[in-house]
């Protein structure tokens, strides 16, 4: 056990925890079996961008183990894929890839662990046809606060099993999980990329029919772009592709690469409007401006910013936060407003991406529901920014939207209340869970989603 | 908890009625802070003070707290019923203090050992239950207002002076101490400050502002330092001051 400064993947807010490296279900049993006046959380690689998997003054259990690949066990007729929670998709996509298995949801990032996919309930670019990742999960073991590890499924505990995908690792450690894999002709993506001037051409391609023949589909925003190019984007859709669009002998080969890193000090401020604004001229005009179709591997289409190994550090030693809402699929009008808000602030935001989202599914605390949601990266040192986010949060929670946990960083407890209307179902379900309340995490805290135990 | 922007959700000050302490924690209000509790000898003018401070539309829960700076048998209590009250405390400002009348200490000795209790003895108490409390926590931000005055002591003022320089010495040692447990102290060490404090008085040279110190060190406790010299200059100036023989520095004419 050591004693250690964390922090999101944004790096702001730190606190200090005691880490305990977690190699086996026996050493979290012996730190569940003790008193934790501050509690316990589990951690995996640490890609929650604000506090979700941080414990000031608590226990952190460090989840995260890729060195257990041989427990991994895929069943090659129905696709299901059995292994420790610990393990990362980077491993899961490297057995699974070559096999003709693709993993049926990744967010922007492949070093998530399985754990930390289903606390938060991660979703990808097939949102809007495949759903969030708690969907395709067959099973998971669960380790509670009273010692016992049980299994959960949509038809096992059904009410434990959703409260605990999305329920932000608040309900106990997930240990094992199995997932419905996607079977795949090829490890390519056929991608189609286009090029669209203002917001309005965006949101009408993104709805249209043609939206859901693609199984991926999501637009980068120029945030900084005002007047009749507000919210000009470019446009990615794709499916996987199949062994006779690759050809060669081996279609399913997959060799994902760690490019750069980014230098080991940066300044604060560096990424700017004016940098972003460059930045954002040269990604715009370099999407054609007719649609164009090529073949992408599954890091450049799905994990771009993994190609640069510690990028966070771009935003300097004040960090970054990323901002994610949603709104229902009728609130353009919010979208408009809130990229107007930004462009007119200056407040650059390095990633903009926009995502018009399916079904919600039965996890009270599952973020994706049925609309468009918006994601940026923002720089954390700007004394404007909480004033500024405050006025979009409450056009957020006024249209009916929400903020995902994810990625929170700042929203208040009382935002949380509004926008998730089953938060007290979850919080009873949880409770039933941790009678203890021994899981707590320092997002938990600011946003009161426990009562801790005095 | 604080938030990702650096925006503290519990804010503690010590000194509810202090003019640098109230503009310091006016100044750290924004979106995202939820509850101030003000500490104070004297509730009632604290809370006409607040009430005219806070704005309507301000979301802030005010909590009015009452202690006796110079009680060091009170101080862990009044510290853990703050924390019984609203939980972690992010950032805690700690402004009480008392200059007295050197002149007077003369003919009533005695009174300054209540001095060096309110500034020094009490208030260490205070910082080491607000340190253990943060040592806990595994995070949170001390913010001391110390004195330029305590950093080499003159006659004119050697009660107070001597008081700050004590606690002043307590608090950097205590800010090493918390550092390895995630959380930080600030010492402020400000020159001469127009203030109720100092009404009467003949200014000294670089004075300034509760509002102007107020603003340098709401932007220290948001950034992770130690001390904070202002206005800036004095840190180069005492760089001096602290070298010179004595027989010299007394007879420098800073009154």
């Amino acid at each position: 056990m050591s004693r250690e400064r964390i922090s999101g993947w944004g790096r702001t807010a730190w606190t200090s925890a005691d880490v305990v490296e977690v190699r086996d279900v026996g050493t979290l049993k012996t730190v569940v079996g003790s008193q934790h006046r501050r509690g316990v959380i589990a951690r995996g690689l640490g890609r929650a961008y604000g506090a979700a998997a941080q414990n000031a003054g608590g226990i952190v259990l460090a989840c995260a183990d890729d060195s257990r690949v041989d427990n991994i066990h895929l069943d090659s007729s129905s696709g299901h894929l059995t292994a420790p929670a610990g393990l990362s998709l980077d491993a899961v996509l490297r057995f699974s890839v070559p096999r003709g298995w693709f993993i049926p949801v990744t967010p922007g990032t492949r070093f998530v662990t399985l754990g930390g996919a289903v606390a938060s309930d991660v979703h990808g670019k097939n949102h809007h046809v495949d759903g969030s990742f708690g969907q395709h999960v067959e099973s998971m073991k669960i380790l509670l606060s009273s010692g016992e590890e049980v299994v959960l499924s949509p038809s096992v505990k059904p009410t434990w099993f959703w409260s605990t995908v999305g329920g932000m690792g608040l309900t106990g450690v997930v240990t094992e999980v199995t997932v419905r894999m996607l079977p795949v002709e090829s490890s390519l993506v056929m991608v189609e990329t286009k090029r669209l001037g203002n917001l309005d051409d965006v949101i009408a391609s993104m709805s249209g029919k043609s939206d859901d023949e693609f199984r991926y589909s999501v637009a980068w925003v120029d945030m900084l772009a005002s007047g009749r190019s507000l919210g000009r984007g470019v446009l990615t859709r794709g499916n996987h592709a199949t062994a006779s669009d690759v050809g060669g002998s081996e279609p399913c080969r997959y060799d994902p690469k760690v490019r750069l890193a980014a230098p080991p000090w940066v300044p604060n401020g560096l990424l700017n409007k004016f940098t972003v604004r460059a930045f954002n001229e040269v990604w715009y005009r370099k999407a054609p401006a007719d649609a164009h179709i090529g073949l992408e591997t599954i890091p450049a289409f799905f994990h771009p910013l993994d190609g640069v190994r510690q990028w966070n550090a771009l935003y300097g030693s004040n960090g970054f936060i990323q901002y994610q809402f949603i709104v229902p699929l009728e609130r353009v009008d919010v979208l408009r407003t809130v990229i107007g808000k930004f462009s007119e602030a200056g407040v650059a935001s390095f990633l903009a991406v926009l995502k018009r989202m399916g079904k919600s599914n039965s996890a009270p605390m599952s973020f994706p529901t049925e609309g468009w949601t918006l994601t940026l990266d923002l720089a954390a040192g700007s004394s404007r920014l909480p004033a500024l986010l405050e006025h979009i949060d409450e056009m957020v929670l006024d249209a009916g939207g929400r903020h995902y946990l994810a990625k929170d960083a700042h929203v208040s407890a009382l935002a949380v209340e509004r926008a998730y209307p089953r938060l007290e179902e979850w919080k009873h379900i949880r409770d039933e869970m941790d009678p203890r309340r021994l899981w707590v995490s320092d997002l938990a805290r600011r946003l009161r989603l426990v009562e801790e135990a005095s | 908890m604080k938030n990702g922007l650096g925006v503290p959700q519990n804010i503690v000050l010590f000194g509810g009625t202090s003019d640098i302490g109230c503009e310091i924690v006016r100044q750290l209000i924004q979106p995202g802070v939820a509850n101030i509790v003000l500490v104070s000898r004297d509730i009632e003018a604290a809370e006409t003070r607040w009430n005219g401070l806070l704005n309507d539309d301000n979301q802030v829960n005010v909590h009015h707290v009452r202690f006796d700076g110079a009680d060091a048998n009170g101080m862990v209590d009044v510290v853990n019923g703050i924390v019984d009250d609203i939980g972690d405390l992010d950032v805690v400002v700690v402004a009480h203090a008392v200059l007295g009348s050197e002149s007077d200490f003369l003919k009533d000795p005695v009174a300054a050992a209540s001095v060096a209790s309110i500034n020094y003895g009490a208030t260490m108490v205070l910082l080491l239950a607000l340190g253990e409390r943060m040592k806990q926590q595994g995070y949170g931000r001390l913010c001391l207002l110390s004195s330029v005055a305590g950093m080499r002591v003159r006659w004119s003022n050697a009660v107070y002076g001597s008081s700050k320089a004590g606690i002043d010495g307590f608090a950097l040692a205590l800010d090493g101490e918390l550092r390895q447990y995630g959380a930080s102290l600030l010492v402020v060490r400000p020159g001469f400050v127009s203030t109720k404090m100092t009404a009467g008085m003949k200014k000294a040279p670089l004075s300034t502002t509760a509002d102007a110190v107020a603003s340098v060190t709401v932007k220290a406790i948001r950034g992770n330092g130690s001390v904070l010299w202002t206005p800036a200059a004095f840190r180069f100036i005492f760089g001096v001051f602290r070298l010179l023989p004595e027989a010299i520095w007394r007879r420098l004419p800073l009154g």
